[in-house]
């Protein structure tokens, strides 16, 4: 009789990296739900343009690499990459700004350097940031939220936006976002910023129409919905509570002081938290664990400089959100975070230096 | 010492970090009774059976020996003897595979028993606190008593130190899943078990026991409660079930509040621990006089039929116990000897039980399925949450692929204790701890390594003075000898003078003439052989030293 070797462990816990993947994916869907209905059903076809891409780059990025395409691909890490990305971008933003995304996230920061859990930085931020410095104009083109929205854009009008930049009738993306009085409705975010420049006070300008009581109409609820989807990461333990944690704390500790001490021009924790990526950027974004700190120490660092670099930048940068900036230059200081947060190792003194 | 007291005297239990809650799965073998077992055909008795070197064979092929008759001597510090487990003749002393991984074969005693039981003479000792404390550490010694909780280190010399020792710790917490011989021994044996622990507290004069057991184990708690009732020098401590809370050094946090300081033994901070199962077998060896001829052994694992904890003698073939438990192998069986979390694969069935074998596991895979395919790493953190050492485990697996051993050591490889919860929980299905094993065996190699190139330097270094302080002597010797040489012709030169002017002394010539013929034929041979032994020492073939 011959018997099977194996090393011990001889037992393993049943969760694997693909199932934490599609849990992230699971519970992405309260968020999107919300955002399609309020900036309409572009952004389900933007994560199939999103999916298509990536599977077809990383497969074509495995073989290359004498990978086995199908356990690479079963994984679910791309399909995480691909949808993170394609909710992030504007709804109606023409197919090949997220093909080339997608792609450029997959082939470059993903597999260029090393493939999976190689990559330094968090793939789908590093490609919405490629976007953003290449195409400022169609990744700044977000429509006001449907109810506050004088047009309705049906499926066919969606798509056909989205392959040919006009609907069917001929109106561009610009034109759409255009109110009946000739305004162009920008994002929350960004009205803030243009307004404040322009010397108005807070107070008047949440009197605008897309402002609603907690910050900007339908924003405020897609951030409320990727915050629930958050908390089913963190019951789930998928993720632990450090790097949202810190990152709030980082982006809403400094925003409650500076609005306690100038309140008609610096907007609030309440605002920040539910305006942009905030909720998308703390929970699911942030969290990416391949470009993040390892330990709790050091993750709470992480999350805690991401939200104060997303301050500063939403009040005195170029940008209104920041999300993808303050992701990525955290990034960077992973290394160092790691090798300061190493903890103290059992029976030492102190930290993990040769004790 | 103040900060333990205070802890201990509060009667809390701390925390460690990390560590995991798999399912526990001591049911069904805790629940059945232990139970004894037909001899085997033979027993298998490896010289070495714990850390330590091996000793020295006693008996011969074909000697008949008697139940508990001292079988090997050791001669060196740190091994145990052996002892015949029944009575019996000795058919082999031959190398046989032994209970390691590798299944690789070792020089054994093969004891075949006659089934009479017949006991060589013991010698209780049931007034043991009459005796001085070294016979008595002497006689645990010569029982052959080992650790039975874990590594098998030899109980004496844990004892021997005579170090104040403030706690006395009684490791009944059997954290393992499917582990449950200490369980099932508490509830059988716990008088004896009391009785061992009060041996051990009065031979190493702790002031205190601490007996640990993990609270899934309620009966056993309840048996040991009634056995220590009214004992003021013992504590009862009920710690949470969690993986790995019985190693030494997590238990030792979670009853202490404590870690043991690096590069130090629990003996260095006033503590001594040692098994429930130990304890045991020192009562039958003080108070009984019998030595460690037996264990506890769980039989479990779904293909197990007729799952338990049987009284396993030494020796004992694996083949044997799964004969006794019911094994019905399916497709592809595992035979796991320890737990599943720190157990190893059994190549062969044919290797023996030693004094640390304590569970004999085969799973089906549906009960403990096949680890999947490795997958990257994504630095998820979840080996780092549940490591109790605190140590960056998916760091130390980047450093152990790409070979870094300097870096290995500096981020304290060496405080794993392998405890698998990393590889428990990787979601990447990596075998980490298989690993950290292959780097800590290379360290250890490369060390080995050094120290024999450094020795063969030195050795090197010696032999070049050596050659160079004869050579410098030799050259010395011929220098001398030279000028003997000149100073004789010189006489010899002034005696021919002489003998010209002075012709009366021509009588002494023929005898000086020969002496000096003599000298300077010595000092012909001595100068050629010199010069062979030379040209010898440089013949670079001559590598003799």
């Amino acid at each position: 009789m011959s018997f099977r070797i194996a090393a011990a462990p001889h037992g393993h816990s049943q969760r694997r990296t693909s199932d934490m993947m599609r849990w992230v994916c699971y519970a992405l869907i309260p968020g999107v739900l919300v955002q399609s209905y309020f900036f309409g059903a572009g952004v389900w076809m933007q994560i199939m343009l999103a999916i298509i891409t990536a599977y077809v780059t990383e497969s074509l990025c495995l073989v290359a690499r004498n990978r086995d395409a199908r356990s690479g691909l079963r994984d679910n890490t791309a399909l995480v990459t691909a949808v993170l990305l394609a909710i992030s971008i504007p709804t109606l933003a023409p197919w090949w700004i997220i093909v080339l995304g997608t792609a450029f996230a997959i082939v470059v920061v993903k597999h260029i350097y090393g493939g999976m859990g190689q990559n330094l930085f968090n793939p789908a931020m590093a490609g919405y940031v490629l976007l953003l410095v290449s195409f400022p104009v169609q990744m700044t083109n977000w429509l006001p939220p449907t109810t506050i929205s004088q047009y309705d854009l049906t499926l066919w009008q969606t798509l056909h936006t989205i392959l040919f930049e006009y609907t069917p009738a001929g109106y561009s993306v610009e034109q759409l976002r255009t109110t009946i009085d000739g305004i162009t409705m920008a994002t929350p975010l960004d009205t803030v910023k243009t307004a404040l420049d322009q010397s108005y006070t807070l107070s008047e300008i949440y009197q605008r129409p897309q402002f609603s009581v907690l910050a900007g109409v339908g924003w405020q609820w897609v951030n409320l919905a990727f915050l629930l989807g958050g908390f089913i990461l963190l019951q789930q333990r998928i993720i632990s509570w450090h790097i949202p944690g810190g990152l709030l704390a980082g982006l809403l500790v400094p925003a409650l002081l500076a609005h306690l001490f100038a309140p008609s021009i610096m907007p609030g924790p309440i605002f920040h938290a539910l305006s942009g990526a905030t909720m998308l950027g703390a929970f699911f974004i942030a969290t990416d664990p391949v470009s993040a700190a390892t330990s709790n120490k050091g993750r709470f660092i992480f999350g805690l400089m991401i939200g104060l670099l997303v301050w500063v930048i939403r009040s005195w940068g170029g940008y209104p959100d920041a999300v993808a900036f303050a992701v990525l230059l955290a990034n960077l200081s992973v290394p160092l975070i790691d090798q300061y947060t190493r903890p103290k190792v059992y029976g030492h003194q102190s930290g993990g230096q040769n004790g | 010492m103040r900060d333990i007291k205070s802890f201990v005297d509060a009667g809390v239990i701390g925390q460690f970090p990390g560590g995991i809650h798999p399912p526990e799965r001591k049911q069904p073998a805790n629940a059945i009774p232990l139970r004894r077992l037909p001899l085997p055909a033979e027993l298998v008795l490896p010289l070495r059976q714990h850390i330590g070197p091996s000793g020295e064979c006693l008996v011969k092929v074909g000697d008949q020996v008697l139940k508990g008759q001292q079988l090997t001597e050791a001669h060196l510090s740190q091994g145990l003897p052996l002892h015949a487990p029944t009575s019996g003749v000795i058919t082999a002393i031959e190398e046989r595979p032994t209970a390691h991984a590798s299944g690789l074969p070792e020089m054994a005693v093969v004891l075949t028993p006659d089934g009479e039981e017949r006991w060589s003479t013991s010698q209780p000792l049931p007034d043991y606190r009459q005796q001085d404390k070294a016979s008595l550490i002497e006689r645990i010694q010569s029982a052959g008593i080992a650790g039975l909780g874990g590594a098998g280190f030899p109980t004496a010399q844990k004892l021997a130190p005579q170090k104040p020792i403030q706690y006395l710790i009684i490791n009944g917490v059997e954290c393992e899943p499917y582990i449950c011989a200490d369980d099932r021994l508490m509830r059988e044996k716990a008088d004896e078990i009391v009785a061992g622990m009060e041996i051990l507290q009065f031979i190493s004069s702790a002031e205190h026991i601490l007996l640990a057991i993990e609270d899934n184990k309620p009966e056993a708690i309840a048996a040991m409660q009634e056995a220590i009732d009214g004992k003021q020098h013992i504590s009862l401590r009920i710690i949470p079930t969690k993986y790995p809370s019985g190693g030494e050094k997590q238990l030792i946090e979670l009853l202490t509040g404590q870690q043991v300081p690096h590069h130090q033994l629990p003996l260095d901070i006033g503590l001594l621990m040692q098994n429930t199962g130990t304890a045991y077998a020192v009562k039958r060896a003080i108070i009984d006089g019998e030595p460690l001829l037996e264990r506890v052994v769980t039989l479990t694992g779904e293909q197990m039929t007729q799952p338990g904890n049987v009284w396993a003698l030494l020796g004992t073939p694996i083949e044997h116990l799964l004969e006794q438990g019911g094994f019905k192998a399916t497709k592809s069986p595992r035979v796991i000897m320890g737990g599943p979390m720190m157990g190893f694969t059994l190549p062969i069935t044919q290797v023996p039980v030693i004094k640390t074998t304590n569970c004999i596991l085969t799973p089906t895979s549906q009960e403990l399925p096949a680890a999947g395919p490795e997958m990257a790493c994504i630095r998820c953190g979840a080996c780092a949450d549940v490591c109790p050492a605190s140590l960056q485990p998916q760091q130390l697996q980047w450093l152990a692929k790409a070979r870094d051993y300097d870096a290995l050591e500096q981020q304290n490889l060496f405080d794993c204790i392998e405890c698998g919860a990393c590889a428990y929980v990787c979601p990447s299905e990596i075998p980490l701890v298989h690993y950290y094993r292959k780097a800590k065996a290379e360290i250890r190699n490369i060390a080995r390594e050094k120290a024999k190139a450094e020795l063969a330097r030195q050795r090197f270094e010696k032999r070049q003075q050596r050659l160079e302080r004869e050579k410098q002597e030799r050259l010395e010797r011929h220098r001398k000898a030279a000028e003997a040489r000149k100073k004789m012709q010189q006489e010899k030169q002034q005696a021919t003078n002489e003998n010209e002017s002075q012709p009366a002394e021509a009588n002494k010539k023929p005898a000086q003439d020969k002496s000096s013929a003599v000298a300077a034929a010595i000092a012909r041979a001595k100068a050629k052989k010199a010069a062979q032994q030379a040209a010898e020492d440089h013949d670079p073939k001559d590598t003799s030293s």
